[in-house]
């Protein structure tokens, strides 16, 4: 149970204002999104390695940079900035992740699924195969926290932000709660890092 | 936004705020601990290729994943007043493309040959799995909103 914070505005939108305009899902972005998920279907059905690889490697590279950037560099700025600040940042940044990084994920996992397959790494013969349950554990964690608490955080906030009045102390509690599942799944990609280096090389 | 008043017109009325200290059925918890479940069991099954695994504990981890999933639509749906048109603007959006996600991943499945009870086990996850996010996701925007809001 979570009570809901009635304290005032803390220095965003002053009544009477408009409400602030924040689009949720940047509607053009979403061909984009289509060409990717497409390509990646692509390389699924021909099983090309280099294709896979290539999705695989993009993929999981884009995503874990980006966790690592936001959660260690982006959120410690966000969260010294004062309430109006992240404001202004986070309704330009939040919805481009909103679309990003699901595209990121969902072309990661595909790809190092069917490569892992094309491969005989996911086969409990593999001589590494305790470090593939690993990764799949990490990934399980980073999806729960992901899912589970930062997309719904980062949704709320933008939400909130397009009221007339919208509840500052509510969109600080939210936005720390971001800044801290950021640095999270940044923390959880250090692990995939040395996970995935292990298996490149041995 | 501004609308110039009449005379004798009642002031305008406040905007839409949620109901200030009210507490909500742990919704969010209950969807996230069934997302975990199924991703747990997915785990399962992956980490015993290529041998089949024993289906045993991961039908037990989707029949608890799906009863908690049950137990949260059927408390969200008790929720009087919510913000019913911001939840279905949200777990619309979500459900959309999830559904991709899971139609993505089963189609894996398929090319790779997965079959029989493995395969129903797996499209059941992934039914459960597509369904829990856009009821957390309408849940965890909706709670904060003003029933009646857009």
């Amino acid at each position: 149970m979570t009570e809901i914070s009635t304290a005032p505005t803390g220095g965003m939108a002053p009544a009477g204002q408009a409400p602030l305009k924040v689009q949720i899902v940047p509607v053009r972005g979403l061909p984009l999104v289509a060409a990717a998920l497409a390509g990646l279907i692509a390389a699924v059905v021909s099983n090309r390695l280099w294709a896979l690889d290539f999705f695989h490697v993009v993929g999981g590279g884009l995503w874990t940079g980006i966790d690592l950037f936001v959660g260690f560099i982006v959120g410690p700025v966000l969260g010294r900035l004062p309430v109006p600040a992240r404001v202004a940042f986070s309704v330009r940044f939040m919805p481009k992740m909103v679309l990003l990084m699901p595209t990121l994920v969902i072309t990661t996992l595909v790809a190092g699924w069917q490569l892992a397959r094309h491969e005989g790494t996911i086969l409990i013969s593999y001589s590494h195969h305790g470090w593939i349950v690993a990764s799949m554990i990490v990934v399980g964690v980073m999806a729960v926290v992901a899912i589970g608490i930062l997309e719904p955080a980062n949704l709320a906030v933008l939400f909130e932000l397009r009221k007339q009045a919208p509840d500052g102390a509510l969109v600080g509690r939210l936005m720390r709660r971001f800044i801290y599942t950021a640095g999270i799944t940044g923390a959880m990609q250090v692990a995939t890092l040395v996970i995935m280096t292990r298996l490149a090389t041995t | 936004m501004s609308a110039r008043l009449r005379p004798g017109a009642p002031p305008p009325a406040p905007p839409a705020r949620a109901v200030p200290g009210r507490s909500f059925p742990p919704v969010a918890e209950l969807a996230v601990t069934s997302m975990a479940l199924i991703i747990v069991s997915g785990i399962w099954l992956a980490a015993h290729l290529p041998r089949p695994a024993p289906l045993g504990p991961s039908a037990g981890l989707l029949a608890a994943a799906a009863a908690l999933l049950l137990l949260a639509a059927a408390l969200t749906s008790r929720l009087r007043p919510f913000a019913w048109n911001v939840f279905f603007t949200v777990a619309g959006w979500a459900l959309a493309a999830y559904v991709v996600i899971a139609g993505m991943l089963e189609l894996i499945f398929v090319l790779d040959g997965t079959r029989g009870a493995m395969l129903v086990l797996l499209t059941c996850s992934l039914t459960v799995f597509a369904l829990d996010i856009p009821l957390l996701l309408g849940f965890s925007v909706a709670r904060y909103q003003a029933a009646g809001a857009q």
